[in-house]
């Protein structure tokens, strides 16, 4: 039974994404999960305060039920198919963990350090950059963008578009400062 | 229940995105560091197999499972809005360790504390919606 709590090698994962992409295609629908973020701020209210945030909501609750799943899934990785050893990242990635003082926070099961990410760190500096600003830019960013990750460097590349390829290159600008020179001095303070 | 089948699909693709580790802050770290292929192996097999599928999909005409024609939109040409809103995104992307989808499937999977970051990332919707008007796109 170890296969159902071994991680999934990287060609697996990829295929699986693809899968599910082709699956909301020939459902009639587009894979892009930011997409939600806008429905919830519209049924809060927000379509009060932006037209951009005015639309029929309905519309796009097969989405939100997709988030649901996601979140269910989530769920049931953890409950039944948690792996039972820490992950397997690089050598050369437990040297910058090493410099960051995170290497103990790699353990059996656990995919996010938390020693970061935990209640109690919401009130330093690095803790409210990371998780709040950090969440904070990720919608921003997603919405300006016209799309994240699925609806860009998934779907967006998948289908050729040139303004998607923009996007993703400016995922890694933005992406490659923050680990490369913002942890490295947040995590020093 | 005509949502069942998103409801499926959601349930798998919070699975994969934890099983592949996509979800992990450690893997998107590891990313930006050049120091693992793991990230670009999942993304860019998806992409492979994303072009050659729409590409198939485009040549044949295919339907979708309502027997409708499949048609793909063209994204709205613009440099500026993509790269200023990809930047912004790709810092919260570092920062948080996760873009939406794996917001919730951590969340899922037993990390509350990552809701705050998502009720941060529906906030910086709203005031991008509040401030479309007035940003170069």
């Amino acid at each position: 039974m170890d296969i159902i709590h071994q991680p999934w090698p990287w060609y697996v994962g990829g295929t699986a994404i693809a899968a599910i992409m082709f699956l909301l295609i020939f459902s009639g629908k587009e894979f892009g999960f930011s997409d939600n973020l806008r429905t919830i701020v519209c049924m809060c209210g927000g379509g009060k305060f932006s037209k951009f945030l005015d639309f029929d909501w309905k519309q796009r609750l097969w989405n939100l039920t997709f988030m649901a799943g996601t979140l269910l899934g989530g769920w049931i990785a953890y409950t039944y198919m948690r792996s039972e050893e820490p992950m397997q990242l690089s050598s050369s990635f437990f040297s910058t963990l090493d410099s960051w003082g995170l290497t103990g926070d790699v353990k059996p099961g656990e995919l996010i350090p938390e020693s970061l990410f935990n209640f109690g760190q919401l009130g330093s500096i690095a803790g409210i950059v990371i998780i709040i600003f950090g969440g904070f830019f990720v919608g921003f960013g997603a919405r300006y963008a016209g799309g994240c990750t699925s609806g860009h460097a998934i779907s967006g590349l998948s289908n050729l578009q040139l303004p998607s390829l923009i996007a993703v290159i400016g995922f890694f600008i933005g992406g490659l400062f923050v680990s490369n020179i913002l942890y490295p001095w947040l995590l020093n303070l | 229940m005509k949502f069942l089948q998103y409801l499926l699909y959601g349930i798998l693709f919070g699975i994969i995105l934890i099983k592949s580790e996509v979800a992990s802050w450690f893997r998107i770290q590891e990313m930006f560091h050049f120091q693992s292929f793991h990230m670009y192996g999942v993304i860019g097999t998806a992409v492979v197999l994303g072009i050659i599928g729409i590409q198939l999909i485009k040549k044949f005409e295919m339907r979708d499972f309502r027997g409708e024609k499949i048609v793909f939109h063209d994204k709205d040409k613009s440099i500026a809005r993509y790269l200023i809103g990809g930047i912004i995104f790709g810092l919260g992307w570092a920062l948080t360790g996760a873009c939406p989808g794996p917001m919730v499937a951590l969340l899922g999977y037993g990390y509350v504390v990552i809701i705050v970051a998502f009720l941060s990332a529906a906030f910086g919707t709203f005031v991008y919606g509040l401030l479309r008007d007035k940003l170069p796109h």
